[in-house]
């Protein structure tokens, strides 16, 4: 068992994705002009979304709508409300940040990193291991519920941070159509409703290239990472770069509760505990500068993208899928 | 010699995530244009920022500008204030002439 994740910790570390991250952070810290335009990153990131979408609604053609998605999706749901109360308790107890950036910090670790999710998916292609196509749309459906969960916390026990007179309606709507999910989900239907016949004629676009493109998104993560580590640093204490730590492991042990009644394969599981265990980077800080634009994004940023990310890239990946496989047993 | 007309030009520095809010009350405020300018990078209270190699609008920084008439100034900066508050940003307001008066 040890060395089976050594060896699965091993070859994650050393995959180009991982790599090239780690170029990428290597690079901002050496203070390197290396960059990679903000508009080629956001197609970069336009391009993933709408490959695994497709990808995803391609394997529901298959299979159709079934009971497992459901059960699936619920589970996500739950888990993205329950974790941020889990982690703003949690970071209150070790750290002394204000309830307004633990409520920040939350929400980020409730909502899922979609890359991560992309990281995790090929981490299992490259040992031929399946997985259901439809977590996909399980990822989507988890992005929002934790800013739900955050914002009451906020308005709880920072009642005059959270005062920011915003309707949450509106935010919600805001989330729900920002454009990575309205790419995710649209590409999903796409790809379910042309089916395998659909991505033939597509596919030296949004298969081929996929690897290549994951890389330079990936070091543009690493570059964007490293920016954020080196400016956000002063602001952490050790309890809370040591929650960037605890907090990822602890979201993948209740979705490996959870995973027994969702019905997923050994792969399926891996990707839906490694979700959890994964924080936002993108949907969710642009959310809190509008919903609570107290907190401090040198904290939730740092440790979302400079902490966890690389963490869950290096070494959770291989530990979720270790602990998914005894989830399913 | 041309004829110039003074006016105020208020200009905003601000966070990318809350622009579709700030050009809304703009809107309801009468004000009868802005041009938005997208920021390359800075530093501020809030520490140093980039646009490069965002694919989120978090960390991302707009500069919104508009001319209005100085009759309606004052309740501009109010509305712009009420709503960026809390935000990352700078606010300022200067005088300016402009060519054609009837279009502020």
């Amino acid at each position: 068992m040890t060395s089976g994740f050594f060896d699965l910790a091993m070859q994650n570390i050393l995959s180009p994705v991982v790599l090239f991250f780690v170029l990428g952070v290597g690079a901002a810290l050496a203070r390197s002009d290396l960059s990679i335009p903000e508009a080629i990153a956001k197609t970069l990131a336009l391009y993933l979304m709408m490959s695994i979408g497709f990808k995803g609604g391609v394997e529901v053609a298959k299979t159709g709508l079934t009971a497992q998605m459901v059960r699936t999706a619920a589970a996500g749901i739950a888990l993205s409300f329950a974790i941020p109360v889990v982690g703003f308790y949690l970071l209150r107890a070790i750290s002394r940040l204000p309830a307004v950036d633990a409520a920040a910090v939350a929400a980020h670790y409730g909502s899922i990193s979609i890359v991560t999710f992309v990281a995790a998916t090929e981490a299992l292609r490259g040992q031929g291991l399946p997985f259901e196509g439809h977590l996909v749309a399980v990822a989507a459906v988890m992005e929002t519920p934790a800013i739900l969960s955050a914002l009451v916390l906020a308005r709880r026990h920072a009642p005059s941070a959270a005062d920011t007179r915003e309707p949450i309606g509106p935010l919600l709507r805001e989330i729900g159509l920002n454009g990575s999910v309205v790419m995710l989900l649209g590409s999903f239907a796409i790809g379910w409703i042309t089916g395998p016949k659909g991505l033939e004629p597509v596919a030296p676009f949004l298969v081929d290239l996929f690897r290549g493109v994951l890389c330079l998104f990936l070091l543009d993560m690493g570059l964007v990472a490293g920016r954020g580590m080196r400016a956000g640093w002063k602001d952490l204490s050790a309890a809370t770069l040591g929650f960037g730590i605890a907090m990822p492991i602890l979201g993948a042990l209740l979705a490996a509760a959870l995973v027994p009644l969702t019905g997923l394969s050994a792969g399926g599981a891996a990707i839906f505990v490694t979700l959890a265990a994964s924080a936002s980077y993108i949907a969710v800080p642009a959310a809190m500068r509008i919903a609570l634009p107290e907190a401090r994004p040198s904290i939730y940023l740092t440790l979302s993208l400079g902490i966890t990310f690389p963490f869950n890239l290096a070494i959770g990946i291989p530990l979720y899928q270790a602990l998914a496989g005894f989830a399913v047993r | 010699m041309v004829d110039m007309h003074p006016k105020k030009r208020v200009e905003i520095v601000m966070e990318a995530p809350a622009l579709h809010r700030l050009t809304d009350a703009l809107d309801k405020a009468g004000v009868t244009g802005y041009t938005i300018v997208s920021a390359l990078a800075g530093r501020g209270l809030s520490g140093a920022w980039s646009r490069e190699g965002l694919a989120g609008d978090a960390g991302r920084m707009v500069i919104v500008i508009c001319i209005v008439d100085a009759a309606r100034a004052d309740a501009v900066i109010a509305g712009v204030h009420k709503l960026l508050a809390r935000q990352i940003g700078v606010v300022t307001m200067s005088d300016v002439q402009v060519i054609r008066a009837d279009h502020f």
